[in-house]
């Protein structure tokens, strides 16, 4: 990802977003929106899950740790999941995801999961945009670094002591 | 051949972790036939001069409990590293931030104002009084540690060789880690010093836990008596013990209550709360997304259930935004 993206260093801020498409709707969806050469903002980054019901939430999580202002999740509509419920259980724990990041000082709507099936390449094109237009409007998410380690200015025990002593007792 | 040298020390940490090494009781004694405690500040009279006129590497093995959050902490936590060759998160403070790692959901600024400032504790202060770094005096300047705007656990301030998990560590892993110390058998470093199997597959009650999704209501402990027998889970209870690293004896269990998660995540998962939500999520009983919201809903406070001891060893490490919480900084 370009740094330039977020850092807001004299160019309008544009939002990063990490999508996950589920492999049976929503990311045919998308190929839809691109064969027929719909035009519409190129801020998502699609990562393809078989099913939306293989979302993690820790995917969710570790996108807006490594630097998404927003996550999109994409599944098939209620009753049309290749694997019969998988969309309905992305939505079991997006629920509550959407209450804990919110705990967490993050806007709720950095979250969005729509059902888009593999003929809906408008819908996509329209959950993009307005995704993109309120992210533009939150702003970019900032999260403090992780704290390490090696940024606690710790002096280690010099390496030759350690090496000396070759491993546990 | 002269005996490992061991200590103890703490930091942030509310002692029981040291009350969990004198649980070993008569065991503690015969360690110490081949171990020598050269440091443990909670049961014997050690002062930080002691610790800095060790040489550097001079103990083998310090366990050092507690979460970092005061310059005092920090300072320790480095000592410590210096002095010990090898370097034991104990306790889950220690390793995830534990319970005192909750105030990453809160600024420092607030914190100080509901403590020192509010009259919450009935201890307002008059003019609103804080504790300060260095205070003049007629006899010179004394000084307090000062506290850091986020609670931290020991990996993130320095290098750590082991985990030995738990709220507080089982005595029986503790044992285990001690005796291995002896026999020189420790696995190598940065290994969890506790079983890598979740709790559920271990626990008396895994009989009648329901195989696919059971969570139609949500009871609270105190709503609801307890059947001694069945899956909390299969009650309505919330139990983290699908996510929840075993290796407790199941204390809580037996005592008829459900995990807490003390223990932390198995090898395979980067977040304990995003797992132990994961986890709870997938048992909602329901294909109807108005019912599935609002059954979630129940739960008061997600943070404090699944991040109740490993906010600070999380993903999102503590609450975004600016110094007074909330939303994006502008």
């Amino acid at each position: 990802m370009a740094d330039t993206e977020s850092s807001g260093n004299g160019k309008a801020f544009q939002p990063r977003i990490v999508a996950f498409f589920c492999n049976w709707c929503t990311y045919p969806a998308s190929d839809l929106a691109g064969a027929s050469r719909m035009k519409y903002a190129a801020n998502a980054r699609v990562i393809r899950l078989m099913c939306s019901g293989r979302l993690d939430p820790q995917f969710v999580l570790a996108a807006l740790r490594e630097g998404a202002d927003g996550v999109l999740v994409g599944g098939c509509p209620a009753g049309d999941c290749h694997f019969q419920d998988g969309n309905i259980k992305c939505r079991r724990r997006f629920e509550l995801l959407l209450r804990l990041v919110a705990q967490l000082g993050i806007e709720p709507e950095r979250l969005r999961l729509e059902w888009i099936s593999a003929s809906e390449a408008e819908k996509l094109r329209d959950v993009v945009e307005e995704m993109v237009k309120q992210l533009k409007e939150l702003g970019p998410l900032r999260l403090e670094p992780l704290p390490r380690p090696e940024n606690a200015g710790v002096s280690e025990l010099p390496s030759a002591a350690v090496a000396a002593d070759g491993g546990p007792p | 051949m002269s005996k490992p040298k061991v200590g103890f020390t703490w930091c942030a940490s509310c002692g029981g972790c040291d009350e969990a090494v004198f649980d070993l009781a008569e065991d503690l004694l015969q360690f110490a036939d081949s171990l020598d405690i050269v440091l443990w500040p909670c049961a014997m009279d050690f002062k930080r001069s002691d610790i800095e006129a060790m040489q550097d590497g001079e103990m083998s093995f310090c366990f050092a409990s507690g979460a970092i959050r005061s310059s005092e902490d920090r300072e320790m936590a480095a000592l410590c590293r210096r002095k010990a060759r090898w370097l034991v998160a104990f306790g889950t403070c220690a390793h995830l931030g534990g319970v005192p790692g909750l105030a990453n959901l809160d600024s420092r600024e607030s914190l100080l104002q509901t403590v020192y400032g509010d009259a919450l504790f009935g201890n307002a202060s008059p003019g609103q009084v804080r504790p300060q770094h260095a205070t003049e005096v007629p006899e010179g300047t004394v000084s307090l540690p000062t506290l850091d705007e986020s609670v931290k656990t020991l990996g993130q301030v320095v290098r750590v060789d082991y985990v030995l998990p738990g709220c507080p560590p089982p005595t029986r892993l503790i044992a285990a880690a001690l005796a291995a110390i002896v026999e020189g058998t420790l696995p190598p470093p940065s290994s969890v010093l506790a079983p890598d199997v979740a709790l559920c597959k271990q626990c008396p009650r895994i009989e009648s836990k329901p195989d696919g999704p059971l969570l139609r209501e949500l009871r609270r402990p105190h709503e609801h008596e307890i059947d001694p027998e069945q899956c909390f889970l299969a009650q309505g209870l919330l139990c983290l013990g699908p996510a929840t690293r075993d290796g407790c004896d199941h204390a809580c269990i037996r005592g008829n209550m459900p995990c807490t998660g003390c223990l932390g995540p198995t090898s395979g998962t980067r977040d304990f709360g995003a797992a132990a939500l994961s986890a709870v999520a997938s048992l909602v009983d329901s294909h109807d997304e108005h019912q599935i919201a609002a059954l979630v809903a129940e739960i008061p406070d997600p943070a404090g259930t699944f991040y109740r001891y490993s906010l600070p060893g999380s993903m999102l490490h503590k609450r975004a935004g600016g110094p007074a919480g909330g939303g994006p900084r502008p």
